[in-house]
C-alpha cells in the first residue's frame, strides 16, 4: 500500500516538474455550465476555444472544466484554474457571476472574462455578451412570411431578460411584415431536456402554430417539426443536419472571434477590462444559411440581416407593451440596461410572463 | 390529422417508454426484488441503442443491442444483491450512478448526429381509417411491443404456473424455498427481464422519441417507472393506465401553457408529481387491499439455510 | 462452480477493518483499468485523482466545504436506514431547509444583529424537519410506500425554489436575473479561519451531528429502539416500542439535519439563495451514508473520501482533460466494491463445485415464520 502511495507520488511530482517546464505557453482556461456534447451553449462555447487553439497555435495551452454547476462548486472550480497557472479564465454562464469576482479579487494577475452577467467589481473582470435578439428578428421576419396560420410556437427556458428580449424581438420582426402576427409560448423550465422539448415542440403543432422555434438546446423541436411536416429555426449551432428540409436558418453562437482577440490580448500584454455586447455586425451573433424558402423571403431575410450590420436596432419605437400602452415611441431606441433587465412583453404575444 | 388524434399520440409517445420500463420493475419486485437502477439501466439502453442503431445504419440492431445492453447492467446488480446479498437500495442506486456515468463516457463521440428513427408501421387502408387510424394501426414497433408486454405479463403472472411461483418466491421466500423451489435463479431471471425491459425503454428514447444520443437524455423517467409501479399496486393493467395518466398530465400542462392561461408553469411541472403522491395516498389507504398485492419479501434478502 | 455464502456465527473483527481498505484496492485497480482504456496513464490519473487535492491548505478547505453538507445528510439518514425508513427525498429536505433558513435575510433585510444566524440555522433545521414529516405522515397514516412520496417531493421542492427566486424573491436590483439578494453580514455564517481558506461552520456543525447522533446510537435507550425496530418490527412491537413514532423520529431527524444542511451551503458557501445552489447532495448523501455503513463516525470518513472524488476529478480533468463522466462511474464502482467486500464480514464466501443433485430442503421448512 505504502509503495504504491511513494510511486503514485513520485509520478505525480514528475508530472508537475514537466508541466512547470512548459510555461512559455499562455494558459487560457473555460469552464462550462454543461457538458461540451450538449450541442448548444456549452458546445458552442467550446468550439470558441477550438478556433482560439487553432489560430494561436503553440502560443496557448487551454484547459477547460465542463458541467460546473453555478453552485459552491464554480468558487472551487474558479480558484483551482486560477492556481494551475491560467492566465485568463472565460466564465460562461451567468451563474458564475459572483464566484467569479470573489475569485478575481484574490488573483489580480489572471484575467476574467465573465459571460452575460453586469458585474466587474474588480480591474481584472470583463464582461461580454451576444445580441442574440438581432438573429431573432430576422427569425421573426422569417416566420410572418412563410406561415400561413400567422401564430408561431415559441418553447422557452426560463423567464430571465434574454429569453424575454428574443421573445419580444421576434414578435417585432414578424409584426413588421404581418401585424396581426402572434406567437405562442411553452416555457419548459429548462435548457436541456429533449424529450421534454419534444413534448413542448408536439403540443404547439397540436394548438395549431405552423412555425416552431426555440430557446432551448437541444434538437428534440426541429426533429419534431421536420417529422410533422413544419418548417422551424435552429438554435445555438446550425442544426441543419437533424433537419435538412425544416431549418429556415439557425442563430449561430459565434464566440471564436472574441476569444481570439482576447486571448492574444493576454499573450501579447495589451489586455484591458472591457464590457462588449456584440451583436452581427461584429460577427458574435451568424445566421445559418437561409434554406428551405422561397427566393423572396430569402431575399427579405438578407436585407434585414444587412440592415441590422447597419446599424438599425430591433427595439425601436413605435411600441407597444402588452397591455396596450405605449412603451418606446416613434423612432425611439430602448437603452441597454432597460433590456438586460427586460421583464415584460410587447403586444402580440400570446402568454402571460411568469413574474 | 385532428388534433384530439394527435394529442393521443402524443400521449401514447411519452407514456411508452415509462410503461416499458415499469412493466420490467414490476417483474422484479413481484419476485421480491426491489432495483431502485432503472434510470441507470434505462440510460444505457438508450446510448447503445443509439450507437448500434447509427454504427449499422439498423434501428432494429440498436434495439436488440439495446435490450442486451440493459439485461447485462442488470446482472451486475443481480450478483450483488442476490449472490451476495448487498443492500438492495444503495446497490441499485450505484447502479444508477455508474450507468449515468458510463453511459456518458461510452456516447462521448456520438453526440451531436442524427440518429436512426425507427420509422412507424403502416397498413395501407387501416392507418388512415379517422381518428384511430395512426392511433391504433400506425405507430412504431415498439409501442406495439409495450402493449404486447402488459398482456404477456398479465397472462404470465397470474394464468401460468411458472408466474404462480415467481409470485410466490415475492411472498415468501423461505416458503417458496422449503418447497423446493430455486429462489435465487428465479430472482435473477427476474432482473434480467427487468433489466432487458429497462433497456428497451432507454431505446425508445433514443431511437423514437427523439432519435439522438444526449448524456442524461434519460431525465428521471427511470424513477417515475418505479413510482408507477407501487402507483399499479403491482398490477400490470394498472401500470397501463398510470403510464397514460402520467403521459396526459405531463402533456396537458404543456397544452395549459401554449393556451396560455397564465399558471405559473413550475406549478404546472409539478402536477404529475403533485397527483403521484395523491394517487399513492388513495391505493395505500386500504391496507388490507395493499397488503394483497404487494410482494411480502420485498427487498428483503435472501440466503438460502443450509 | 458457483459461489456460495455461509452466514458466520457472530461478524467477523478482521474483515470489519480489512474490509474497506479491500474496496479501495480493488477501487484503484478497477480506476487504473478504466483509465488505461481511456488512454491516461493510469498512475498519474490515480495521483490526482487522490493526492493532488490534499497537497495544499486551501484544497483541503475545500474539501470541507464539499463534505459539510454530505455528511450533515448521511447522518441524519444513517437513523433512517437504520430504523428502516427508507427516506430517498433528502434533496428536497435539503431544498427546503435553504429555503426557510434564507427567509430573514431575504424577507426581511433591514432585521440585522447577532441573532438573524442562529434563527436562521433553527429555522433551516425546521423547515427541513417540516417537511420530512410529510412522507412520516404519509406512511404512518395511509400506509403510503416512503421511498416513493419522499422522492416525489424531491421534484416539487425543487420546483417551489425555482418559482420562488424567479419570483417573489428576486433580487429586485439583479436584472431580473433568478438569484435573491446577497446575504447581508449578519446573515453569513463565518469562515472556520479566513485567512487559510474558505471551509466555513457547516463543517463544524456536521461534526458535531457526527458525534451527537453516533453517541445516540451506541449508547443510548433511544438508539436500542431504533435498530430493534429497523431489524425485527415484531420484536419491536413486544418490547412496547411504538414504529409511528420512530417513523417521525426518524424522518425529523434526517429533515432537519438536511434543513440545516440546506441553510449552511446557503449561507455559508454562497451567500445567497439560486435555483442551482445544490448538486444533489441529498443523493449523494444516499451513497455517503452505505459507505460508511451507516455509522456516524464513519459517514464523516466517507464524507470526505466521497467529496475528495470530486476535486479529484476536477484535479483531474484540468491536468489530464479526463471528462467529468469518469467521476460518476467512479462513484458508482466504490460504492459498488464496499457493498460488496463488506459481504465478507457477515458471510464466508465458498465455491463450490456443482454437486449431484440434492434432494429437496425439507428441513428448512420451520423457517418459513419470518416477518413480512
Amino acid at each position: 500500500m505504502k509503495k504504491l502511495l511513494f510511486a503514485l507520488a513520485a509520478t505525480g511530482a514528475m508530472l508537475v516538474a514537466g508541466a512547470a517546464s512548459a510555461q512559455d505557453k499562455t494558459k487560457a482556461c473555460w469552464i462550462y455550465i454543461g457538458p461540451t456534447g450538449d450541442f448548444g451553449w456549452s458546445y458552442q462555447h467550446d468550439q470558441g476555444r477550438k478556433q482560439v487553439e487553432a489560430e494561436l497555435g503553440d502560443k496557448v495551452e487551454t484547459v477547460f472544466l465542463e458541467s460546473v454547476p453555478e453552485s459552491a462548486d464554480a468558487e472551487r472550480a474558479l480558484e483551482n484554474l486560477s492556481r494551475s497557472g491560467c492566465k485568463i479564465i472565460f466564465t460562461t454562464s451567468f451563474g458564475y457571476m459572483d464566484p467569479t469576482n470573489k475569485v478575481a479579487g484574490r488573483f489580480p494577475d489572471v484575467k476574467f472574462e465573465h459571460a452575460t452577467g453586469y458585474k466587474r467589481d474588480h480591474p481584472n473582470v470583463s464582461t461580454y455578451n451576444s445580441k442574440f435578439h438581432e438573429g431573432r428578428y430576422v427569425q421573426g421576419v422569417i416566420a410572418a412570411k412563410m406561415s400561413k396560420a400567422g401564430v408561431a410556437g415559441y418553447i422557452a427556458s426560463f423567464p430571465i431578460p434574454e429569453v424575454v428580449m428574443g421573445i419580444n424581438a421576434f414578435v417585432l420582426g414578424a409584426q413588421s411584415v404581418n401585424p396581426d402576427f402572434k406567437v405562442k409560448v411553452v416555457w419548459a423550465n429548462t435548457w436541456f431536456d429533449p424529450g421534454k422539448e419534444a413534448d413542448a415542440a408536439k403540443a404547439l403543432i397540436d394548438q395549431g402554430v405552423d412555425i416552431i422555434t426555440q430557446h432551448t438546446d437541444s434538437t428534440a423541436a426541429i426533429q419534431v417539426a421536420a417529422e410533422r411536416g413544419i418548417k422551424a429555426f435552429g438554435q445555438a449551432s446550425d442544426m441543419i443536419a437533424f433537419a435538412k428540409d425544416t431549418q429556415l436558418t439557425s442563430i449561430i453562437d459565434n464566440w471564436g472571434p472574441y476569444y481570439v482577440k482576447r486571448v492574444k490580448a493576454v499573450v501579447d500584454g495589451n489586455w484591458e477590462q472591457s464590457d462588449v455586447w456584440g451583436g452581427m455586425a461584429e460577427g458574435h451573433v451568424v445566421m445559418a444559411p437561409y434554406t428551405n424558402m422561397p427566393d423572396d423571403v430569402k431575399a427579405l431575410a438578407e436585407a434585414t440581416e444587412a440592415k441590422i450590420k447597419g446599424g438599425f436596432e430591433p427595439f425601436t419605437g413605435p411600441i407597444k407593451k402588452q397591455d396596450g400602452s405605449d412603451w418606446l415611441k416613434d423612432g425611439e431606441v430602448a437603452e441597454d440596461g432597460v433590456l438586460l433587465g427586460l421583464n415584460f412583453y410587447v403586444a402580440g404575444v400570446d402568454d402571460k410572463l411568469p413574474q | 390529422m385532428g388534433m384530439l388524434e394527435a394529442i393521443l399520440l402524443t400521449i401514447a409517445t411519452a407514456a411508452t417508454p415509462l410503461l416499458i420500463a415499469a412493466m420490467g420493475e414490476l417483474v422484479v419486485e413481484r419476485s421480491g426484488v426491489l432495483n431502485l437502477g432503472v434510470e441507470g439501466m434505462m440510460v444505457m439502453g438508450a446510448v447503445t441503442g443509439f450507437v448500434v442503431a447509427y454504427s449499422t445504419g439498423s434501428p432494429w440492431l440498436g434495439m436488440i443491442a439495446a435490450v442486451l445492453m440493459g439485461a447485462a447492467f442488470s446482472l451486475l446488480f443481480g450478483f450483488l444483491t442476490l449472490t451476495l446479498v448487498t443492500n438492495q437500495v444503495a446497490t441499485g442506486l450505484a447502479l444508477t450512478l455508474l450507468g449515468l456515468g458510463l453511459s456518458g463516457m461510452m456516447g462521448r463521440s456520438f453526440v451531436g448526429l442524427p440518429g436512426v428513427k425507427m420509422s412507424a408501421i403502416y397498413i395501407p387502408g387501416l392507418s388512415d381509417l379517422p381518428l384511430v387510424g395512426k392511433l391504433v394501426f400506425g405507430q412504431d414497433p415498439i409501442f406495439y411491443i409495450s402493449i404486447a408486454l402488459v398482456i404477456g405479463v398479465s397472462y404470465f403472472l397470474f394464468r401460468t404456473r411458472a408466474g404462480l411461483t415467481l409470485r410466490s418466491v415475492g411472498d415468501s421466500h423461505k416458503s417458496a424455498h422449503a418447497l423446493g423451489i430455486k429462489v435465487i435463479a428465479i430472482r435473477y431471471a427476474a432482473v434480467t427481464f427487468g433489466g432487458a425491459c429497462a433497456g428497451l425503454a432507454g431505446a425508445y428514447l433514443s431511437l423514437v422519441y427523439v432519435p439522438q444520443w444526449v448524456e442524461n437524455m434519460t431525465a428521471g423517467r427511470g424513477w417515475i417507472a418505479l413510482a408507477l409501479v407501487v402507483f399499479a399496486s403491482w398490477r400490470p393493467w394498472r401500470v397501463l393506465a398510470g403510464a397514460y395518466l402520467f403521459g396526459a398530465v405531463t402533456i396537458g400542462q404543456l397544452h395549459a401553457q401554449a393556451l396560455g392561461l397564465g399558471i405559473p408553469s413550475q406549478l404546472l411541472s409539478a402536477l404529475p408529481y403533485l397527483a403521484t403522491i395523491l394517487v399513492l395516498v388513495l391505493i395505500s389507504r386500504n391496507r388490507r387491499l395493499t397488503m394483497m398485492n404487494t410482494p411480502a419479501s420485498l427487498g428483503q434478502p435472501f440466503v438460502p439455510d443450509r | 462452480m458457483r459461489i456460495e455464502l455461509v452466514r458466520r456465527p457472530q461478524t467477523s473483527a478482521l474483515f470489519s477493518i480489512l474490509s474497506p481498505f479491500l474496496a479501495l484496492v480493488l477501487t484503484l485497480i478497477a480506476g487504473a483499468i478504466l483509465f488505461a482504456i481511456l488512454g491516461k496513464n493510469p498512475l498519474t490519473a490515480l495521483y490526482y485523482y487522490f493526492i493532488d487535492p490534499l497537497r495544499e491548505v486551501w484544497s483541503l478547505h475545500e474539501l470541507a466545504v464539499k463534505a459539510a453538507p454530505l455528511i450533515l445528510i448521511a447522518v441524519g439518514l444513517s437513523v433512517c436506514y437504520l430504523s428502516n425508513n427508507w427516506n430517498i427525498g433528502a434533496e428536497g429536505q435539503f431544498i427546503i431547509g435553504a429555503i426557510t433558513g434564507s427567509i430573514l435575510p431575504v424577507m426581511f433585510p433591514t432585521f440585522q444583529n447577532f441573532l438573524v444566524l442562529p434563527l436562521m440555522m433553527l429555522m433551516g433545521i425546521a423547515g427541513g424537519a417540516a417537511y420530512g414529516a410529510i412522507p412520516a405522515w404519509l406512511k404512518v397514516r395511509f400506509n403510503t410506500n416512503e421511498i416513493l412520496t419522499s422522492l416525489m417531493l424531491v421534484y416539487v421542492a425543487q420546483l417551489f425554489l425555482d418559482w420562488l427566486i424567479r419570483g417573489p424573491w428576486r433580487n429586485p436590483k439583479g436584472f431580473n436575473f433568478p438569484e435573491t439578494v446577497t446575504f447581508h453580514d449578519w446573515a453569513v455564517l463565518p469562515a472556520i479561519s479566513y485567512e487559510s481558506g474558505r471551509a466555513h461552520w457547516g463543517f463544524i456543525f456536521a461534526l458535531v451531528a457526527a458525534v451527537v447522533v453516533w453517541f445516540m446510537l451506541s449508547r443510548t435507550l433511544k438508539g436500542f429502539e431504533v435498530k430493534v425496530l429497523g431489524q425485527s418490527p415484531r420484536a419491536g412491537r413486544f418490547a412496547g416500542f411504538s414504529r409511528g413514532r420512530m417513523v417521525f423520529f426518524a424522518f425529523l431527524v434526517s429533515g432537519g439535519l438536511a434543513g440545516l444542511a440546506g441553510i449552511a451551503e446557503v449561507s455559508g458557501a454562497i451567500g445567497q439563495l439560486r435555483p442551482s445552489f445544490t448538486t444533489g447532495y441529498g443523493f449523494t448523501a444516499i451513497i455517503v451514508a452505505f459507505l460508511g455503513r451507516l455509522n456516524p463516525l464513519g459517514i464523516v470518513a466517507s464524507g470526505l473520501i466521497l467529496a475528495l472524488t470530486y476535486l479529484g476529478g476536477e484535479a483531474a480533468q484540468i491536468s489530464l482533460g479526463v471528462s467529468d463522466k469518469v467521476v460518476r462511474a467512479f462513484q458508482g464502482m466504490i460504492l459498488f466494491f464496499v457493498l460488496a467486500c463488506d459481504t465478507l464480514i457477515h458471510y464466508r464466501v465458498r465455491l463450490v463445485r456443482p454437486a449431484p443433485k440434492e434432494p429437496a430442503p425439507a428441513a428448512a421448512a420451520e423457517a418459513s415464520h419470518g416477518n413480512a
